[in-house]
């Protein structure tokens, strides 16, 4: 293999795996070292300049940075990076005067955003602290999006959201609430410089044809309106025996919130196994917590009424089988099972509709009557018009729309300062030693034996019986520092020198899960077949040396390295040095040096 | 602070044939001086014993004084071991393996620890032949006592005190096989290649096995002018051939070209397959084995790998006509027959 281009930023990006993992790449153990340090107002605003909504992420976030997390591979469990990020907003001061100000005179440029979900409230969060004038439209009464309509305030308390959405809201943004956008070429006319769309993906997907559907409609709802009318007090109670349709994080949020505004007997029907369920798993963990049980392999047949109420439904049951490509196909079995009930919430799906953008007005649509949308730039086939969040390419979750905000926030300060939104600069990076001496390193290099901490919980019964009670308490700051210990601070890379090497074999011996390695060089392939423990790990790297003095390389196999520092502590020419690697995506703001760097 | 070992090991460590993983033969986290020669030696003796599957409590490890006599702490945690005094370790294991001659010892030494005072003690446990494997790491200087010159040390060669060294040297490979040893190696911590399949094969000779390993000690003799540098060494190591250690489960199949490839049966069934540099190496012959040691160190080179290998030479048991069985197996009644057996004992001598 050619010598590892550790020059290339994504380089060691990659091996901080929640980081890059995470659709923002926030720094994660740069804010758990800050959470152990006891620095949790430094550990919010890191999390803050990254993800824009600590507090509501830290209770809900999908994590798609723990299945990624380096400590899964090496023990049961990733680090709780989600519920960490939980303990910086619960335990932070007033941050009030550490945000952005906003300054008064404006730079002349109007933007829309149409949609304050999360994406829309990232483009303004990172374009009112540079001048520009904001307008934001939405249909609810409140920002905050689904954050809001839709996330059950027993997962996310109102405060928090409030909290964080306000800090945005205050940035002078004007805003129009309780008002839908019913046409595109309306907000045009007005002459914005930019409009970010982000109004989300906020259409229910029904059983329209299903039999007895409108006999019973009284009692069949769509679950995510629903749950918004839950959250917005119209709807205020429920039947006492409840059927969920669907596996997903939306059946979850409406089984488990039906159980508190009057359902007794609530039940989730999946017509998939129960193993192939969309939902993740801690959620599912969460719903069977509440004794809701869920029957698997059940696919709906009909809504059965009687004088025009609906009483129950019948199910098909349903087997799994798997083709020799492991494609699943439901085979109906052809027994039939009925289930009583009150009312209906159908949580199946949930897609797009833009049914006020007109079509004539420059944006292309494609496939699935989704608009044409640039995967970096975020721009549609009109200039002015950008997209993000669930908007642009379907249902993703919130720190997917806050990136998205991000991007789609440097591009529109590129457009209004008249640069390509092509002309994307690199992120910005550091290197640095954190030797302090002997032995000692600026980081908690020792590695904890404990298992992932459990978050506590609020009384079942008291819980239950408050649809606003928040169930998860949080970790206290003990767990929490316990639990920050368990990180295995992957942003601490192992930087190697060629040059410095004597090869005298140290870091081999002392490495406790065997990376190390000098070996003849050879293709990838032939590299990890002779490595001293199996790499067979292809999505992570091998870290290749150039030419050692005996004509061997180094081979260093970065799956499951624990950045213990032990190998920089045994080398005794620092050939191995660790090295805290800090990335960080470029932000709107950045625009203008980009234009500067480009007029050189 | 840290210099703590993670308790985490790789989540997919291979297993030996008796079920262990490497990190099994484990140790304590070694003390000694970041890139010392002697923590690689130590590395090579736990992956010899579990490729060998050795069970670790069938295994006693004996050492003297040193940094090097300090390494039995770093590997092989559950094995037996007995840290003796300076240069008095070949009496130890004599006593050792006399009592249970059913464990496999591993004696590890320094070269002040055998070369100099310990060199009585070294002649006389090869002389008897004892039933172990006897490691020197070899630095060339005292490495524990702040680097002087040690009997091995190259007349001429100069540690970090700058002084060339004025005394001829021991060379303990040469002195094993005057001494009738069956089993003579030199190595190089840095060359594991070569170093674990000499260890294995050691392990499975019977009778008295030694392998010199030349080992810088990188705080006090690995200069420029010091020929048991890593520098000095790699570049003026010449191996006498590679070869294969062929447990005994293993059928040999595989046929090799005459003349360079020679195969020789140990003791217990396993064999070593060489893979000569020189036709004329004869391995059988002691004679051979010295002229090529000086030939090499005449031309300022070293000669590593295997040097000489008499499989076939009694040990001190059979020497002795010791019994066949450890004595904490015997009873009481084997070990103390009544004095009828004195009285016949006795008057045999008469
Ligand atoms: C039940 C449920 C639970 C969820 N739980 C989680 C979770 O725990 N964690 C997570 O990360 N994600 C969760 N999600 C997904 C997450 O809420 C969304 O992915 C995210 O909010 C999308 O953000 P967005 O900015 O694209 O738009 P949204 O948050 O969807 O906001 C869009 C906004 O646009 C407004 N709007 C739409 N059209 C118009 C118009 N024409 N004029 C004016 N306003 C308009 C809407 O009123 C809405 O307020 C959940 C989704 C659902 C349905
Ligand atoms: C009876 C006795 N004399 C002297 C010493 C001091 N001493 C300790 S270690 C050592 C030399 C060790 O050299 P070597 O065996 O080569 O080990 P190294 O440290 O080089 O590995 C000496 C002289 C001692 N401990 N005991
Ligand atoms: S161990 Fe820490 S730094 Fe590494 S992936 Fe997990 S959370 Fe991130
Ligand atoms: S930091 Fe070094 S010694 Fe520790 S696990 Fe990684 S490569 Fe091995
Ligand atoms: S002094 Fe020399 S022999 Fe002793 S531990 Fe240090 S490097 Fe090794
Ligand atoms: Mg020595």
């Amino acid at each position: 293999m050619k010598p590892t281009d550790i020059e290339n930023p994504e380089y060691f990006h990659k091996v901080v795996d929640c980081q890059y993992a995470c659709p923002a790449h926030t720094p994660v153990p740069e804010y758990i070292r800050l959470i152990a340090r006891g620095r949790y107002s430094d550990a919010y605003m890191l999390n803050w300049e990254s993800n824009v909504f600590p507090g509501v992420l830290g209770r809900t976030c999908d994590r798609p940075c723990e299945p990624a997390c380096r400590r899964g591979r090496v023990d049961e469990e990733p680090v709780a990076i989600c519920r960490l990020k939980r303990v910086a907003a619960d335990f932070k001061e007033d941050i009030k005067d550490r945000l952005p100000s906003i300054p008064e005179k404006k730079n002349g440029k109007r933007i829309a955003l149409i949609g304050a979900g999360p994406a829309s409230l990232t483009v303004a969060r990172d374009l009112a602290p540079l001048g520009y004038e904001i307008e934001l439209y939405d249909a609810q009464i409140k920002g905050g999006g689904f954050m809001r309509s839709q996330i059950p305030s027993f997962r996310l308390p109102e405060t928090v959201l409030d909290e964080e959405v306000n800090y945005i809201l205050d940035m002078g943004i004007s805003t129009h609430f309780d008002h839908y956008v019913s046409s595109l070429k309306e907000i045009l006319d007005k002459d914005y410089d930019a409009v970010f769309i982000g109004t989300g993906a906020p259409q229910g997907r029904d059983l329209k044809k299903l039999p007895g559907r409108e006999a019973g409609d009284a009692n069949i709802h769509v679950g995510i309106e629903w749950l918004a009318n839950v959250a917005f007090e119209h709807t205020k109670s429920i039947g006492e025996k409840v059927l969920v349709l669907g596996g997903g994080n939306t059946a979850m949020d409406c089984c488990r919130t039906s159980k508190r505004i009057g359902g007794k007997d609530v039940r989730v029907v999946v017509r998939s196994p129960k193993s192939e369920m969309k939902a993740s798993p801690w959620e599912i963990e969460d719903t069977e917590h509440e004794d809701i049980p869920i029957y698997e392999n059940h696919s709906p047949k009909e809504f059965v009424t009687e004088n025009g109420k609906l009483v129950g439904m019948n199910f098909e049951k349903v087997e799994a089988e798997y083709d020799e490509n492991g494609k699943r196909s439901l085979k109906p079995t052809g027994e039939i099972v009925f289930m009583e009930c009150d009312d209906v919430l159908m949580a199946i799906g949930q897609e797009n509709a833009f049914p006020w953008i007109e079509r004539d007005i420059g944006i292309e649509f494609g496939e699935w009557d989704m608009p044409v949308v640039d995967e970096t730039t975020f721009q549609s086939t009109n200039a002015k018009v950008f997209f993000g969040g669930d908007a642009a390419f379907g249902p993703e979750n919130v720190i997917t729309a806050v990136a998205h905000g991000h991007q789609a926030a440097v591009s529109i300060d590129l457009m209004c300062n008249g640069i390509d939104v092509k002309e994307r600069l690199e992120p910005g990076t550091n290197l640095v030693t954190q030797k302090m001496g002997f032995h000692e390193w600026t980081y908690d290099s020792p590695v904890t034996d404990d298992d992932r901490f459990v978050v506590p919980l609020a009384d079942k019964i008291k819980s239950l019986s408050d649809r606003k009670m928040e169930v998860e308490l949080g970790f206290d700051l003990e767990q929490a520092y316990n639990e920050a210990q368990r990180c295995l601070n992957c942003d601490v890379q192992t930087v190697f020198t060629t040059d410095k090497c004597i090869e005298c074999d140290a870091c081999i011996d002392i490495c406790p899960t065997d990376c190390i390695n000098f070996i003849q060089n050879g293709d990838e392939d032939d590299l990890r077949s002779r490595l001293k423990a199996p790499a067979d790990n292809k999505e992570q790297d091998l870290y290749v040396s150039s030419d050692l003095k005996t004509g061997r390389v180094m081979v260093k196999d970065e799956n499951v390295c624990l950045h213990c520092g032990l190998c920089a502590e045994r080398c005794p020419t620092t050939a191995w040095d660790m090295q805290k690697y800090l990335y960080n995506v470029t932000k709107a703001g950045k625009g203008k040096e980009a234009g500067k760097a480009c007029a050189k | 602070m840290s210099f703590i070992r993670p308790n985490i090991r790789h989540p997919q460590l291979p297993v030996n044939d008796i079920g262990f993983t490497r990190a099994d033969y484990e140790g304590a986290l070694s003390t000694l001086c970041a890139g010392c020669g002697h923590d690689s030696i130590s590395a090579s003796i736990l992956q010899s014993c579990f490729e060998l599957s050795i069970e670790p409590h069938k295994i006693a490890k004996m050492s003297g004084i040193g940094c090097s006599s300090k390494t039995p702490a770093y590997f092989l945690g559950n094995s037996h071991g007995f840290n003796s005094v300076h240069g008095r370790m070949p009496s130890v294991a004599t006593g050792a393996n006399m009592a249970n001659r059913d464990l496999v010892y591993i004696g590890v030494s320094g070269d002040g620890d055998t070369a100099s005072i310990g060199m009585g003690q070294f002649a006389h446990v090869v002389r008897r032949n004892l039933n172990m494997v006897y490691i020197v790491m070899n630095n060339g200087c005292y490495g524990l006592t702040k680097g002087q010159d040690s009997a091995t040390a190259d007349k001429g060669s100069a540690s970090k005190k700058g002084v060339p060294n004025p005394y001829s040297s021991i060379d303990l490979c040469e002195t094993a096989i005057q001494l009738g040893a069956g089993f003579v190696a030199r190595s190089f911590s840095g060359d594991k290649e070569q170093l674990i399949p000499l260890i294995k094969a050691a392990v499975s000779h019977r009778g008295f096995a030694l392998i010199d390993v030349v080992s810088p000690c990188v705080t006090f003799n690995n200069t420029p002018k010091s020929t048991k540098s890593y520098d000095h060494v790699r570049e003026h190591m010449n191996a006498t051939g590679t070869f294969d250690f062929v447990p005994l489960k293993d059928e040999i199949t595989t046929q090799y070209e005459p003349g360079k490839t020679e195969e020789i049966t140990l003791h217990d069934g396993s064999a070593i397959r060489l893979h000569k540099a020189s036709e004329n190496l004869d391995f059988s012959s002691p004679r051979s084995a010295m002229n090529e040691i000086e030939k090499y160190k005449e031309k300022g080179e070293v000669l590593t790998g295997l040097l000489y290998l008499n499989p076939q030479t009694p040990d001190t048991h059979e020497l002795l006509g010791t019994t066949s069985k450890p004595l904490n197996s015997l009873s009481d009644k084997e070990l103390c027959p009544g004095s009828d057996v004195l009285k016949s004992i006795n008057s045999s001598f008469q």
